[in-house]
């Protein structure tokens, strides 16, 4: 397990935070999106576009690019937050999301947002696409790796078992699946509409390499990324445990965040919580 | 059983050794499968090309999402199926992955309407073309016969986009040769005539000849087209045939909703409004039976067809 610099550490906590506060304005000048799921998933994806992946914002057709895909697309607003901070287009253009021609749409569209791997919001097919990009890796001798981040209630869904059953099979060793843990989905709790323990036990019975960590300690996260790129021969599933609403106190763990902006007095009190955690 | 002036060939053999053909032109070329690669026969093409035929098991939506993922890098995935499985059962991840981000991946389905035959409704996928055409950016293919599939799996491979294609278990006529030019979006006329025209896509193109001929021996004169692009549809050949025939019959092994006479008819009730008459399955499910038994009972022969023409005629 490799060693991450103290610096290091900073810097992608640093873009994780300033994410969230993207997320909240995005969400709350929008009146729409779902911030609870978007800052569940934020210090995964901040880890990721900040120290994992090997892409180049110059060049985001560049054919030797690690792929993301955000297979639960209903958090973009974290992923369009850190393609703005990457570099892949203006900051300034976060505040169109949700808007009539925008390049930022309500869910994640490949071919219009630079940077946005793979088209998502119905549940369940992320995975799925990751083997294809996975497969065609190996058959044109490239070495870059996929990662997909899926969410709780997409452990719901027929597909994820299928692309679960697949991967392994397929000896997958360029794809990391990365399980935003949050315990809620739309309508609740997950573990009351469809209970998933033993998740890990699950995945891991399907041939997985599975990791299980917290999903907001950075440190933690990229030390299993780094761990699962020395998996040979099967892919790797980290289970992150995460909070809905992660950073904001009145939003955490509320099944209302999930698909709900926040107020003008919210957002405020939103913002000036996450300034004092700094 | 009716004897038919042409050869029956399978479309199957046709698509499976196009298929092979364009994989060793293309290395781009893959093969996505669920479980069927041997009856579908793109299992020939994984014999010659081991590391590029997937079989993914009985898991449509991962096979479709899968052509997704490898057509968004850079392959040319030919995900294959049953229709009824490969349109029906995937539709929003075709709608999703595949539609929406308009990404190559090409949708070639055997098994495709009521010919399908003894295995009953659960198999006669009738209402594929319905689904496709309904989604943008696709295009929707009907080979009516051999040759004709193979010269999709050709177009398929040179378009850019996705593309889905129905051909059928049972064996077709064979009415085309190689040699005949196919373009995606161009029909062709097969038979000239000035009273009515005959416009099928499938099996029917077939019946559609046929009934031509009857329909002469009654001093009609019918013209025949063979529209093997649904979507998109060669508006241009139909408004012609309504503009100098004055009458349309459409037939198709497919659903009378949302299918070729749907199509057919938009075109010329906006562009040129003509009595049309559609032959297909009419709003039901079928039934356990053999091919041609099944094509009798659910009006799809050329006795329809010329019934169907002497209706519209009166209605010129």
């Amino acid at each position: 397990m490799s060693d991450i610099s103290e610096e290091t550490l900073r810097a992608v906590e640093g873009q994780a935070l300033r994410i969230r506060r993207h997320i909240l304005r995005m969400t709350h000048n929008a009146q729409s999106g779902h911030p609870g799921g978007s800052l569940s998933a934020t210090d995964l994806i901040a880890s990721l576009y900040f120290h994992e992946l090997r892409i180049d914002p110059a060049r985001p057709d560049w054919p030797d690019r690690d792929r993301f895909i955000l297979s639960k697309g209903h958090a973009c607003p974290a992923q369009y937050a850190a393609l703005a901070e990457r570099g892949f287009f203006p900051v300034d253009e976060l505040l169109t999301f949700r808007k009539l021609n925008s390049r930022l749409q309500g869910h994640p569209e490949l071919g219009t947002t630079p940077g946005v791997e793979a088209c998502a919001g119905a549940e369940g097919q992320g995975l799925s696409v990751g083997i294809g990009m996975a497969l065609a890796a190996r058959l044109q001798k490239r070495n870059f790796r996929v990662y997909v981040i899926v969410g709780d209630g997409e452990n719901d869904v027929g597909e994820t078992w299928e692309a679960a059953m697949a991967a392994p099979n397929l000896k997958l060793d360029n794809l990391v699946c990365l399980v935003d843990r949050n315990g809620i989905q739309q309508e609740g709790r997950t573990d009351q509409i469809m209970p998933l323990e033993p998740l890990a036990d699950k995945w891991r019975a399907f041939g997985w390499h599975v990791l299980e960590i917290d999903g907001h300690n950075v440190r933690e996260i990229l030390q299993a990324l780094s761990a699962a790129r020395a998996v040979k021969g099967k892919p790797a599933c980290l289970i992150a445990r995460t909070v809905k609403g992660k950073g904001v106190s009145f939003m955490e763990n509320v099944v209302k965040y999930h698909g709900a902006a926040t107020s003008d007095e919210e957002l405020k009190r939103a913002l000036a919580e996450l300034e004092g955690s700094r | 059983m009716m004897q038919l002036p042409w050869k029956l060939e399978s479309q199957r053999n046709y698509f499976s050794q196009a298929l092979i053909e364009s994989g060793r032109k293309d290395p781009r070329i893959v093969v996505v499968g669920a479980d069927t690669t041997e009856s579908i026969k793109t299992l020939p093409f994984g014999k010659e090309f081991p590391d590029r035929l997937f079989n993914v098991g009985i898991a449509e939506p991962n096979m479709m999402a899968i052509a997704s993922g490898l057509a968004a890098a850079g392959q040319i995935p030919f995900a294959c199926t049953y229709s009824v499985f490969g349109s029906g059962h995937v539709y929003n991840v075709i709608r999703q992955a595949v539609a929406y981000p308009k990404l190559n991946v090409k949708i070639f389905c055997s098994h495709a309407g009521i010919t399908t035959g003894l295995d009953g409704a659960t198999h006669q996928m009738n209402e594929d073309i319905a689904l496709m055409r309904g989604l943008p950016n696709m295009v929707v293919l009907v080979p009516a016969d051999g040759p004709q599939t193979a010269k999709c799996v050709e177009a398929a491979v040179e378009w850019s986009g996705p593309v889905y294609c129905r051909f059928s278990r049972a064996n077709f006529p064979t009415l085309t040769q190689p040699s005949d030019p196919f373009e995606i979006g161009r029909a062709t006329t097969l038979r000239d005539g000035a009273d009515i025209t005959l416009i099928g896509c499938g099996i029917m193109v077939s019946r559609c000849l046929l009934a031509a001929e009857e329909l002469k021996k009654a001093g009609v004169s019918a013209r025949v087209i063979n529209m093997s692009t649904i979507k998109p549809l060669d508006a241009a050949i139909v408004v012609r045939a309504a503009r100098e025939t004055g009458a349309v019959v459409t037939a198709e092994e497919h659903s009378i909703v949302h299918g070729l006479g749907s199509a057919v008819a938009a075109v010329t009730a906006e562009h040129y409004p003509v009595p049309v008459k559609m032959v297909g399955v009419n709003d039901v499910f079928g039934e356990s039976g053999e091919a041609e038994e099944l094509l009798e009972k659910y009006g799809l022969t050329a006795a329809s067809v010329a019934k169907a023409a002497d209706l519209a005629l009166k209605l010129k």
